[in-house]
Formats: C-alpha cells, sequence, structure tokens
C-alpha cells in the first residue's frame, strides 16, 4: 500500500519521516559496518531483483493475483540492516521515479514497507528459530510466518498512520478490522511465495542466506514443509483473517458508527432497495444488520473486506492485463 | 522487453523545463508537493491554482495529458478508498441525491482526490523532464546521503537486466506448458525467482570485483561538477513560490 | 630486453575448498606484445587474470606488473596498471550513463576536472563510443557495451589491457569492429580466448594452458598449426580453417 500526498495528514507525516530517517540512518550505518564496501553493488542488485519481484504478479486464485513485498524476504536473505537498506530504497525510487506513493508520504511508506517488514520480518524469523529445529524444512517454515507477520504488521502500521492522522474519519475499527483482514489473506500468498524462494536458494546456495548462515545446513532437496503443514499454515490464515474481521473490528470500534450507521440512517436501506440489486446480500443486511450494533458492524467488516479484496484483485487483473510493463501497485 | 519501463518514464523534448538542472527540479517538486499538503481543505480556489501551476508546467514541457492520465493509475486504489469513506465515514451526514453521507467522509473524499492527484502528477511531471541518471545526480547535489543514491543507481541500472533475465526464464517456462492459474501451482515461478535472488547476488559479487578492479576502495567517486547556472534556482522555484502564496493565503483566510 | 609488461613467476592457487586451481603458473609480457592465453573451459584462465590485479592473491608465487610487484601495499597502483576487460560488460558497466562509467575508474585514482573530461572522451574516442557518451548502458548493443568496456579501463592509463573472452556472443561485424579497435591500441595485451582464429588475427603470440599449468608458448601460427598440442588440450579449429595458409596479423 502506497500511501500518497493529503492522505494522512502533514504532523503524522512528519513524525513518520523522523522515525524513517533515524531507522534507515542506522540501519545504513549498522549495515555498511557489519557489510563492507562489497556490500554496496550487492544491496543495488538485491533491490533490483526485489523490484522486479514486485512487478511479478503471482496467481491467487482463477486469474486474480498479487504480488510481493518482499520486507522479510530480503530480511531472512540479507539480514535485518541490510533489509530495511533494500526495500526502503526500492521505496524512494518508487516515489520518485514512478510516482508511485507521494512524496510528502515518503516517511510513512519507508516505516511501513521498509522498516516494519524487513525488522518485524527478521524479528520473527529469529524468534520461530529459536524455538523451532535448527533444520532447512524449518528454516522454510520460519520464513513463510515471518513473511505473513511482516505483511499482517505492515498493514496495522498503515492503520495506525490512518488513526493518527487519516483524512476523512473512516471508523478505525472498520479500517483495522479490513485492513488487517484483508492483509492476513495477502500474507499467505507473501508467505508461501517467500517460503518457495528461501528454499529455491537453500537449494543451491545455502551459504547465501543470511538467516541460515550460523546453522550451516547443506544444500539439500528436501526443503519445503509438507503438504499437510503447508495446508494448515493457509487455513490458520484464513482463520486469522476472519477473526479479525469478526472480532477486532467491534471491539475496536467503541461508538457506533460506521455502516450500521448509514443503514440506520435508511439511506442505504433504500438505495439497496430501489436499485436493481434489491435481491442481493446487501439489501438482505440492510434488514437484518440494523438489529444491534455489533452484528451491524460485523457484517460491515465482512462486506468491506470482501469488497476491497475483490475490487483490488480486479483492479489488478484489469491493469495486470492491460498494461504489460508493469507498476500496479495495487497490492499493500 | 528491453529497456522498458525505466525508459517509459521519461518524455523527449526539449525546453525551458527539461534544460533546469535536476537537482533544481527535485527540490522544486518536493516544495511544491509539501505547498499542496499543507493547504486547508477548504481552499478550492487554492487547489486550483495550483493545479493550473502544474497543467503550465506539463504543457511548457509538452508532456501529452494521455500519458500523465495513464500513469495516475497508481492512485487508484486510494480513490476507491476514497470513494467508500462518505458510505462508512463518521459524524453528521448530509443528503445528496438521496444518499446520506457522511460529511467528514465527504471532505476526507474530497481531500484525498485533490492532493494525491496534484502530488502525483508533480512527481510524474519531474520524472517525465529529467533523466533518471540526472535524477540521481540530482539527489546526491541535494545531500542525500551517498550510499543511498549509489544503490538507487545499481538498482535502476540492473533492473532491465533482472526483467530481461526474469522474462527469459518465464518464457522458458511457457514454452514448456507452464501456465499457473492458482497459488499452489507457483513453485516453479518461485524456483525460478530463487534463481534469479542467486543470479542477481552472484552478479553483484561480479560488479563488486570489476569496481575494485578500476581502483574502488569504499568510496563512490564525486562524478558532478556542473555549477548550477545562475537563475535556475529563480526559475524553478517560482513554481513552487506560487503554491505556497496560495497554501498561505489559504490558511490565513480559513 | 626492457622490464616486462607483466611477470608472473611459479604462482600456485587452490579454493578454500582444497581445489587446486594453479601449479607453478610462470611466463612473462613485454610491453607492446599481444598475447593470447587459450584453454578449454575450466583451465584456470579466468582465476589466473584476476590474480593479475589482486582480486584474487595466492600464497605461493608472485605476479609483477611493469616492475611493480603486487602486493597488499600495491594493490591500488597495480589496479590502475592492469586494465582487466570482463567477458560480461554487464558487470563491468555498472553506473547509470557511460560518461560516468569511464570515469569511475580514474577517478578512483584522484584524476578530476578538466584532465577527468579530456580522459573520458580520449578514451571514448578510442573505441569509437564518443557519440552515446550519455546514454544509459543498457541501451547500447552487446557489441557497443563490449568497447566501452574497453573504453573504461583504457581511461586508467594502464601498463597491460586483459581482456577475458572479448568476442564471445558479438555477431561477426561487432567482432570484426572489435579487432579493429583492438588493433589499433597502442597498449600491451594478453587476451582470454576460445576464438582461435581471433587469436591469430590480434595476437603474434599465444599461451597454452590446462589443468592450471602453462602447457605451451610460442607464435600463434606455430601452436594452432600444431594438431598434437591443439587436440590434447581440447583445443579445436573451426572446421575448414588451416592457419598455415593465413598470413598472421602480426608476426
Amino acid at each position: 500500500m502506497h500511501i500518497p500526498d493529503g492522505f494522512i495528514n502533514g504532523a503524522t507525516s512528519l513524525g513518520a519521516a523522523v522515525v524513517a530517517a533515524g531507522g534507515l540512518g542506522t540501519a545504513l550505518r549498522r549495515g555498511n559496518r557489519a557489510l563492507k564496501d562489497r556490500q554496496i553493488p550487492l544491496a543495488g542488485l538485491v533491490a533490483a531483483f526485489v523490484f522486479a519481484l514486485q512487478m511479478l504478479n503471482f496467481p491467487v486464485a482463477a486469474g486474480t493475483s498479487g504480488h510481493l513485498l518482499g520486507g522479510a524476504l530480503a530480511a531472512v536473505l540479507l539480514g535485518p540492516w541490510m533489509g530495511v537498506v533494500v526495500v526502503s530504497v526500492v521505496v524512494i525510487v518508487q516515489a520518485l521515479l514512478f510516482a508511485d506513493g507521494g512524496v510528502s508520504a515518503l516517511g510513512l511508506n519507508i516505516t511501513n514497507m521498509g522498516l516494519l517488514t524487513a525488522l518485524v520480518g527478521w524479528g520473527a524469523f529469529r524468534l520461530l528459530m529459536t524455538l523451532l529445529p535448527k533444520r532447512t524444512a524449518f528454516v522454510v517454515g520460519a520464513s513463510i510466518g515471518a513473511a505473513w507477520l511482516s505483511v499482517v504488521v505492515s498493514s496495522l502500521g498503515f492503520v495506525a498512520a490512518y488513526a493518527l492522522g487519516g483524512s476523512g474519519q473512516a471508523p478505525v475499527g472498520t479500517v483495522l478490522g479490513a485492513m488487517t483482514g484483508v492483509h492476513s489473506l495477502i500474507g499467505i500468498g507473501e508467505g508461501l511465495i517467500t517460503g518457495a524462494i528461501v528454499a529455491a536458494v537453500l537449494g543451491v546456495r545455502p551459504d547465501l542466506v543470511y538467516g541460515a548462515q550460523k546453522y550451516e545446513l547443506a544444500a539439500s532437496r528436501r526443503l519445503m514443509p509438507g503438504r499437510m503443514a503447508i495446508g494448515g499454515f493457509v487455513a490458520a490464515g484464513l482463520a486469522v483473517s476472519l477473526a479479525l474481521v469478526i472480532f477486532v473490528a467491534p471491539l475496536a470500534n467503541s461508538n457506533p458508527d460506521g455502516l450500521e450507521r448509514v443503514a440506520r440512517d435508511q439511506g442505504f436501506i433504500a438505495t439497496a432497495e430501489d436499485s436493481a440489486t434489491a435481491e442481493s446480500p446487501l439489501a438482505d443486511y440492510s434488514v437484518t444488520g440494523v438489529e444491534n450494533d455489533r452484528t451491524g458492524t460485523v457484517v460491515a467488516g465482512l462486506i468491506g473486506t470482501i469488497l476491497v479484496f475483490l475490487v483490488g484483485a480486479g483492479i489488478l487483473m484489469l491493469v495486470g492485463r492491460k498494461r504489460p510493463q508493469p507498476k500496479s501497485e495495487a497490492g499493500p | 522487453m528491453r529497456a522498458t519501463h525505466v525508459h517509459a518514464l521519461y518524455v523527449h523534448g526539449t525546453g525551458r523545463v527539461r534544460a533546469l538542472e535536476a537537482h533544481v527540479k527535485v527540490a522544486a517538486m518536493v516544495a511544491f508537493v509539501l505547498a499542496v499538503v499543507a493547504t486547508p481543505r477548504e481552499a478550492f480556489w487554492a487547489f486550483g491554482i495550483q493545479a493550473v501551476l502544474l497543467i503550465g508546467a506539463a504543457a511548457a514541457a509538452r508532456i501529452p495529458a494521455g500519458f500523465l492520465l495513464r500513469r495516475l493509475v497508481v492512485l487508484i486504489p486510494f480513490v476507491l478508498f476514497a470513494l467508500f469513506l462518505p458510505l462508512f465515514g463518521g459524524g453528521p451526514r448530509t443528503q445528496v441525491f438521496g444518499f446520506a453521507l457522511s460529511v467528514e467522509g465527504l471532505w476526507g473524499a474530497w481531500t484525498i482526490l485533490a492532493k494525491a492527484t496534484l502530488g502525483v502528477t508533480a512527481s510524474i511531471v519531474m520524472a517525465a523532464t529529467t533523466e533518471v541518471p540526472d535524477i540521481l545526480l540530482g539527489l546526491d547535489r541535494l545531500r542525500v546521503p551517498r550510499l543511498i543514491t549509489a544503490i538507487a543507481g545499481f538498482m535502476i541500472r540492473y533492473l532491465d537486466v533482472t526483467l530481461g533475465e526474469m522474462h527469459r526464464m518465464r518464457i522458458a517456462m511457457m514454452s514448456r506448458g507452464y501456465n499457473p492459474r492458482w497459488i499452489w501451482q507457483n513453485r516453479a515461478l518461485a524456483n525460478s525467482a530463487g534463481a534469479l535472488f542467486i543470479r542477481s547476488y552472484e552478479r553483484g559479487e561480479r560488479v563488486y570485483q570489476a569496481m575494485a578492479a578500476r581502483g574502488y576502495q569504499g568510496q563512490m567517486p564525486v562524478l558532478s561538477r556542473e555549477l548550477t547556472r545562475p537563475g535556475s534556482w529563480l526559475q524553478a522555484l517560482a513554481f513552487p513560490a506560487f503554491a505556497w502564496m496560495a497554501a498561505v493565503a489559504a490558511i490565513i483566510a480559513t | 630486453m626492457s622490464v616486462p609488461a607483466l611477470e608472473v613467476r611459479d604462482l600456485s592457487f587452490s579454493y578454500p575448498d582444497g581445489t587446486a586451481v594453479l601449479h607453478s603458473v610462470d611466463f612473462h609480457v613485454h610491453p607492446g606484445e599481444r598475447v593470447a592465453l587459450l584453454g578449454p573451459n575450466g583451465a584456470g584462465k579466468t582465476t589466473l587474470i584476476l590474480h593479475l590485479n589482486g582480486i584474487f592473491s595466492s600464497s605461493s608465487g608472485s605476479v609483477t606488473v611493469a616492475g611493480l610487484p603486487a602486493t597488499e601495499e600495491n594493490i591500488h597502483e597495480i589496479r590502475r596498471r592492469t586494465g582487466l576487460v570482463f567477458q560480461d560488460p554487464d558487470d563491468q558497466l555498472f553506473m547509470p550513463t557511460v560518461r560516468q562509467d569511464v570515469a569511475f575508474g580514474p577517478a578512483n585514482f584522484g584524476v578530476q576536472g578538466a584532465e577527468l573530461d579530456d580522459r573520458v572522451r580520449d578514451a571514448l574516442e578510442a573505441v569509437g563510443m564518443l557519440e552515446v557518451a550519455d546514454r544509459p548502458p543498457h541501451h547500447l548493443s552487446l557489441g557497443q557495451r563490449r568497447r566501452v568496456a574497453v573504453a573504461t579501463v583504457l581511461a586508467m592509463q594502464p601498463e597491460i589491457l586483459v581482456l577475458d573472452e572479448p568476442s564471445s556472443n558479438l555477431d561477426p561485424a561487432s567482432r570484426h569492429e572489435l579487432a579493429h579497435i583492438l588493433e589499433a591500441l597502442d597498449i600491451t595485451m594478453l587476451m582470454v580466448t576460445h576464438d582461435l582464429p581471433y587469436a591469430l588475427e590480434l595476437c603474434e603470440r599465444s599461451l597454452v594452458i590446462n589443468n592450471g599449468r602453462i602447457v605451451a608458448d610460442g607464435p600463434t601460427s606455430t601452436i594452432l598449426g600444431d594438431r598434437e598440442l591443439m587436440r590434447a588440450n581440447r583445443l579445436e579449429l573451426p572446421y575448414g580453417f588451416d592457419p598455415s595458409f593465413i598470413r598472421p596479423g602480426r608476426t
């Protein structure tokens, strides 16, 4: 989600810019000390790789597709500091050259997509690896989990920025539910692709995976966790996604705003009934949804999640098809 | 496939906007965007002035309108979000064509649409009138840390190389009948992405050797010494200056 | 004779895993000579040339460039004296524009200002690429990129030009143009190549390396004419090509 100008107010953007400058500065210093001069071309090449991956849409289901953020991947492959630097440079170039993400929101975007994804991804990876056996399949598993979490936390960063200084007073609970819900879905894709890439690299050059260097793994073929484990991961991701929408949205939302308020004001019901979609689920919802606030919000959140997901997927599909040269950053 | 998108950012031509030095243009663009963001949302006229300035700059640089519009698609997800806001937004409501819409939500949608559009257009105008290597040199002259500009330079240099490799791998896969539709069919794609990472990494090592072979010792040499022509700053900054005047007038008025 | 432009003495090298790549390699190149280094894949050619400017260093043996031994404290000057042109110009041309790339080397050695501009212009002129100076390298054809790669090294005014497979993957016209340019350069040259007619055209002398050892050293036409030697070292002339019928480029 490359935040554009005007989406988040000036004070919050400024605060995020300070955080981003501090974080990126630290990463540059630490990364440079640990990695020496030979890492500059390396970082540039890996940044090109991450950029290319972000342009490579992978199929999610039946013709819709998503793309990678790459923060956790970069951190596992290159270490946290270099990961931060690489993804931040990608974000900076996207803002300046591709107009992707606002210049005034650059701090927000670096913080969300550079700092948070790489550092959270790395933290989660390390934590999982201290708990798990030091074997190749578990390195891959830990990468998958770390990548999933990095995407969800990045969306939390977005929600936090919106809560602090977002335009338009959308109820924070609904935004939270919808954003984290959608991103726990997107995170599944991020996790699987990250895991598969880490597995592919471990299979050929395990020495290149920074996060696994100290385990001295030999190149091996049996890399991906079993089908059951992957299935479990996908199911868990879906469950978390739904749980977030159902429970988090209403809890975080103390005053009854949002869609149920719209419904109560009858405006929405009226249009729903007047329109040709009177038989649609939305119309159904407007009858049952107003009975109590909580159900209303839950349904609103669910509909919001599904709508955002479908619309996003649809756009990715359309844009992806029309313009083979990428830049269809409809993802997070 | 080669030289596709990075190249596609630039619109060839001549004229006053293109003749300005890159660092001056980047600074002007940033100052302009900050003015847009600082403008109070109620000041429709101020946004109008800023839009006119921007259209003037784009016209002076002869950037085709179609090019600008095509590049604006990056905003689509946020336009959608903005359209949802009047429905979901809180606070008092108003009737618009029979819809009960949130006043705050309407304002929010307007703010996002106006400021994001102006901001993105400003970046596009800058990128369309400045060659990529010049933008990098410009950032360097604006005291952006050399490490960042150097890494960004390598990234841009090798983006086409990397995409070319990716493209060839994909074609090789497709010519053997690979056409994934579902997420669990991504194994081969991910394997090729893994191979691509290894290639990128190993190329990074070779590039380092090539640099060391030409005397690189950890410091990128300073290569730009051209002086800013007198008057460049004045010319370029006139553009954000008007935008700021509008913004400040609007702040005082509201 | 004068001080050799390049002197390699008793050079041996093994990778950290123990694989020996070079065994007491011993040869020298005199100023103004053009020498081809021939050998099959995996013979140690690339490893050898990475020793010539200290990117690899080895425990036994020595490399001397124009009288200066390649030691840790001399490494910077050695790298200026040895102009290494890599096989893949995409590895060699890493800066945003051709001009910046050609300036990279001399700038690292403290050349700046008008002198730097002169160096860049002269080097690009020598390879006929002055008109692409402000283009990004990835907009050039492979032949053009390889010529620019030669210019990036010439700008450092090296004592010896070391080329790794200069003619590989070039179309016949580009291959021919590059030969012309190299022929016209007044510089000592060591050229690693599989392209035997190219070696014959450009280099009066050839070294054959196999399994990390120099197994032959002599006039290119003699070496290419020695069928036994050629077969033993997996070198093969193009079909119908007989070096004895061709007037050597230089003798």
